[in-house]
């Protein structure tokens, strides 16, 4: 059944709202739109804070997801630096922080993550973690050659900025609770190869560690150490352990909340409340499986997809997507499709450092459902996509691609 | 509708290659997008406007007529 909707109100003004509030008015939507957020910026790109802007090779008006006409042209009013502390879905009203309240006839929940911090390390000079603008300029100051960074946590966001402060001539120690570095998001042999790329470039690697404590003197920092007792030194600290939904305004709206906003197949949470982006936890019918992805292309291809399924919801179509990602470290590109997390096989057929080339298959059960690439052409990557995107059994999928 | 890319901001995503083969392709070396059709024909215009929007770079740029 179709609802009157004249007011659609976007909380999340990062590139799941934003993509969200385009959509919206290019299938034809002519009601308001508010789209609130709790950065003072105009909607900015988080990729590049960990590559270009850190580096200095991008100034910060370079981030900017969509020029300043291109904004106003969406007809939006705009409530930015104003973070939503609460939600009643039966008044149907957001509540923001300076005691405002926005209605709505239909919510998207764009809210995002933020960045999962250590306990101890609130307001200790010199420890850092990587999501937002500032935090990335504040790091940025402190990048200086011969000056001592130890990054907890080589997931992607650690994995790179250890490359962008390699190439500023800064000491890297990068510190990994697990056996092999970005092993949980991509396993263990791809793991392995980006770790030879960071032995090249003289990062220092510490698996198997657990910080146990933010070493200090005075108010700054001055180490971590470990469980062993070991304290690594540090002129700065950044903590990159993952990121934590932003659903606390969520808490009372009766919506359901476990790890992300719980949405389904459409993307819908409750009727006339959908989910986009990084906080947004799906059912995805593509991999029959609950996801919440936290690459940058998804939250443009969901807000898409909302914004189709809460104007048309007569003909609305689950949201089906092969997730992609990327990331660039030092000279490599790596890129996959799929759903590599969870994965039962982690098939190696290309690896060679030195030739810059990487691909791995992955299995879950008996369909290949990813593909993780470097120095790989693009047709060839697009046809591992197709491969996936057709659930592709194992099997067939090795035949086809090894023939190819 | 004029299309334009700044090929130095592209991340060589390749969804504008997914989207809308007869205008984008890529690189063979690096992935970066290759603009094959800078005038497409109306019924192309839909699948580039969400070439431009789903652009993780922001790298395409139109003018529409």
């Amino acid at each position: 059944m179709s609802r009157v909707v004249n007011q659609i109100t976007i909380v999340g003004a990062s590139a799941g709202g934003l993509a969200t509030a385009e959509a919206l008015r290019r299938v034809g939507y002519g009601g308001a739109i508010t789209l609130v957020g709790d950065e003072p910026q105009l909607p900015y790109d988080r990729p590049p804070l960990s590559k270009q802007l850190l580096a200095g090779q991008w100034t910060p008006g370079q981030l900017a997801l969509r020029p300043e006409a291109d904004i106003d042209a969406l007809r939006l009013e705009l409530r930015l630096g104003v973070p939503a502390t609460g939600l009643d879905t039966a008044l149907q009203v957001v509540k923001l922080a300076d005691d405002t309240c926005v209605p709505y006839d239909a919510l998207i929940v764009a809210t995002g993550v933020r960045a999962r911090c250590v306990p101890d390390a609130d307001g200790v000079a010199g420890v850092h973690t990587l999501r937002t603008l500032p935090d990335a300029l504040g790091l940025k100051e402190r990048l200086r050659p011969g000056r001592h960074l130890v990054i907890v946590g080589a997931g992607f966001v650690g994995a790179e900025v250890a490359a962008t402060a390699r190439a500023l001539g800064v000491e890297v120690t990068l510190l990994e609770s697990g056996p092999v570095p970005l092993a949980p998001a991509v396993g263990e042999e791809a793991g392995r190869f980006l770790t030879g790329l960071h032995h090249e470039h003289g990062v220092h690697i510490h698996t198997g560690a657990a910080v146990t404590e933010i070493v200090r003197i005075g108010g700054g920092v001055a180490g971590v150490r470990l469980a062993d007792g070991t304290v690594v030194p540090a002129d700065d600290v950044l903590v990159a352990i993952g990121s934590v939904p932003n659903t606390e305004w969520l808490a009372r709206s009766g919506l359901t909340v476990a790890g992300g906003l719980v949405c389904d197949a459409y993307c819908m949470a409750a009727p006339g409340v959908y989910g986009v982006g990084d906080v947004a936890c799906w059912h995805n019918p593509l991999f029959g499986t609950a996801m919440r992805v936290e690459h940058r292309t998804n939250a443009a291809e969901q807000g898409l997809a909302v914004a189709r399924n809460l104007l048309d919801p007569d003909h609305r179509r689950p949201f089906a997507p092969v997730p992609y990602f990327w990331s660039d470290q030092y000279d490599i590109k790596v890129q996959a499709y799929g759903h590599l997390r969870d994965h039962d096989e982690a098939l190696v057929l290309d690896a060679d450092l030195k030739g810059r080339q990487l691909l791995v298959a992955y299995r879950k059960n008996d369909r290949l459902v990813g593909v993780l690439a470097a120095g790989q052409t693009p047709k060839t990557l697009r046809a591992w996509r197709a491969l996936i995107a057709v659930r592709t059994p194992w099997a067939a999928a090795l035949t086809n691609t090894t023939a190819a | 509708m004029k299309v334009s890319v700044a090929a130095a901001k592209c991340v060589a995503a390749g969804q504008c290659v997914l989207l809308a083969p007869e205008v984008f392709d890529q690189r063979d070396e690096d992935g970066v997008v290759v603009l094959l059709d800078e005038t497409p024909g109306p019924e192309l215009h839909d699948a580039v406007r969400e070439s431009a929007m789903v652009c993780p770079a922001a790298a395409i740029h139109l003018a529409e007529s």
